[in-house]
């Protein structure tokens, strides 16, 4: 069985400005991968190299024994098209630090638009499947509303549900909490571990270290564009052996 | 309500200058419904006579159609060519840019009058291979006639304009919107249609307004093609054939005051429907009176920026 991501040595310029210096990562199925670190450490530029938001400037990208938004022919490079990318992207959820939730939609047309769009799937059935999972964000009662009618930590359910009606056989999440009033982190982060004990694969960027202490099967601490250290919760977390690990642990715990 | 507390009615800042304001006005308003009223020159009577002349309202009539068409052509070169600038394919861009350089760059009454000359540059058009067979031969005077050839100019210039203002309105669209349709493995030209534009078209509206109102005049310039049938042309030669150009005058100027009029009413309420909210942080959350909560709904996200409504981008 293969990893759902593999990394291999993942550089990332942004013009002169290198982002991501060599990350060799790799998040097998069914496991949660937390990612740790500094603001500026790359965790955001990393999770999105991994659905090609981002083009990666060197190394490889796998997810799901493919290359992303490449071809490697005889030992060429080709880039993919438009279509091919966003056919490998309709199989990664993801989820927004600002939700990104289309404005125009209600909760349900938000869900309901890339099923319908994007599976095909007929009015009736992307409604089923769209209602099937804000029940499940626990958000039942809310489908007709529009986004700008819910709080911040509703929003980010819809989001979520949002990603899960694509039926995705993995998940990002790019600082989920960040932009939401303490008081509403809770009940995002109970539907995230509701999900992770689903058995979904995730990859979440975020600065909840309890979070990562209860949910991850992996943490990753990274800092101005490597991976310091990997390993579980109470290695990285607890037992830090690198001096910047223990620095930032320090300062956040 | 015993712990009401006592309100406080205090009495304005006095402004004298107000009625001195005031009374100015209303001196040099009285002395200019005088002149006009008692002024010979006018002749009122031949502006009452002439303002439901039939030539008159069938020219009311050219008038609408022309700035009707050539804005139905404007925006849907508009959109085409505000697309194409923002795609991947640099072929289409060139093509687009070097349609708004042109179109623009160069004044309209001159389009005009090269539309007009057109079955001169060109006797005859053909469909077929290029460089090859043709199928089907046309005499470009047939094709294009005088309307046509008002249209097309108008339609085109136009266009060149409000596809500056349909790019500006989906530049304002938030990139986050972008990103998460593509991450749901929409494609670029679905997000467009099912995301992007339905969101640009807060900030697209009210200028095209505008537009509309500006092109309601500037079909006046068709006589450049020569185009003879709308309202400053027809009004023009009924003045000029009875030595009354003043009161014709008067006659197109209080039929274009009323287009105007009742589409600036449209205007009002196009702006109110995608608009409002913007002006104060008070009115950005939820919805407003008037307005589709799905209206409000995508002013309250805040995922369009702000654009001036009134951008004034007429020639």
């Amino acid at each position: 069985m293969t990893a759902m991501v593999e990394a291999k040595g993942v550089h990332k310029f942004f013009g002169e400005l290198h982002v991501l210096k060599g990350v060799d990562l790799t998040v097998d199925r069914g496991e949660v991968c937390v990612i740790l670190g500094p603001s500026g450490s790359g965790k955001s530029t990393l999770i999105r190299c991994i659905n090609e938001l981002e083009q990666i400037s060197a190394g490889r990208m796998i997810v799901d024994g493919e290359l992303m938004g490449l071809r490697e022919k005889d030992g060429v490079l080709h880039r993919l098209s438009d279509k091919e990318i966003a056919r490998q992207r309709s199989k990664i959820g993801m989820v927004f630090q600002r939700f990104n939730l289309f404005p125009h939609m209600t909760a349900l047309g938000n869900v309901m638009e890339a099923p319908r769009q994007v599976r095909g799937l007929s009015k009736a059935d992307a409604e089923k499947v769209a209602r099937e999972q804000l029940e499940r964000v626990g958000l039942g009662d809310r489908v007709d509303h529009y986004p700008a009618q819910l709080s911040g930590g509703q929003q980010q359910r819809v989001a979520i549900a949002r990603a899960l009606a694509m039926e995705p056989e993995l998940m990002l999440f790019d600082e989920p909490t960040s932009a939401l009033d303490p008081e509403l982190v809770g009940e995002v982060l109970a539907v995230m571990q509701e999900l992770a004990a689903s058995g979904m694969t995730m990859v979440v960027v975020t600065h909840e270290v309890g979070f990562a202490r209860e949910v991850a099967d992996q943490v990753v601490f990274m800092d101005e564009g490597v991976i310091v250290e990997a390993g579980t919760p109470s290695e990285v977390i607890d037992n830090p052996q690198e001096a910047r690990t223990r620095d930032f642990f320090a300062k956040v715990l | 309500m015993a712990d009401r507390p006592e309100l406080i009615r205090a009495r304005p800042v006095p402004r004298p200058s107000l009625w001195v304001w005031a009374g100015i006005v209303l001196v040099l308003a009285a002395m200019f419904i005088n002149g006009l009223l008692t002024n010979p020159n006018y002749r009122w009577d031949v502006v009452a006579q002439h303002l439901f002349d039939p030539r008159v309202v069938s020219a009311v009539g050219w008038t609408l159609l022309l700035t009707v068409g050539a804005m139905a052509i404007g925006i849907a070169l508009a959109v085409t060519t505000a697309i194409m600038r923002m795609g991947t394919n640099p072929v289409l861009r060139g093509v687009a840019w070097l349609y708004i350089w042109f179109f623009r760059g160069t004044p309209v009454y001159t389009q005009l009058v090269f539309w007009g000359l057109i079955a001169v540059l060109y006797p005859r058009l053909s469909l077929g291979i290029p460089f090859g067979p043709e199928f089907f031969v046309f005499d470009t005077q047939d094709l294009i006639n005088a309307f046509v050839a008002a249209l097309l100019g108008l339609g085109l210039n136009e266009g060149a304009y409000l596809s500056e203002i349909v790019r500006a309105g989906l530049n304002s669209v938030d990139k986050g919107q972008w990103e998460a349709a593509s991450a749901l493995g929409m494609k670029r030209s679905k997000t467009l249609w099912r995301i992007v534009i339905p969101q640009a078209m807060r900030v697209i509206v009210p200028p095209t307004g505008n537009e509309t109102i500006s092109m309601l005049k500037t079909t006046s310039l068709v006589l450049a093609v020569p185009f003879a049938l709308e309202l400053t042309f027809v009004t023009n030669a009924i003045g000029n054939k009875a030595f009354l150009p003043v009161p014709l005058l008067i006659v197109a100027a209080l039929w274009y005051l009323t287009i105007t009029s009742i589409l600036m009413v449209g205007q009002h309420y196009l702006e109110r429907y995608y608009g409002r909210g913007f002006d104060g942080e008070t009115q950005t959350r939820g919805s407003i009176k008037g307005m589709s909560k799905k209206q409000a709904s995508i002013l309250a996200s805040g995922t369009t920026a702000h654009a001036d409504a009134n951008l004034e981008v007429t020639p």
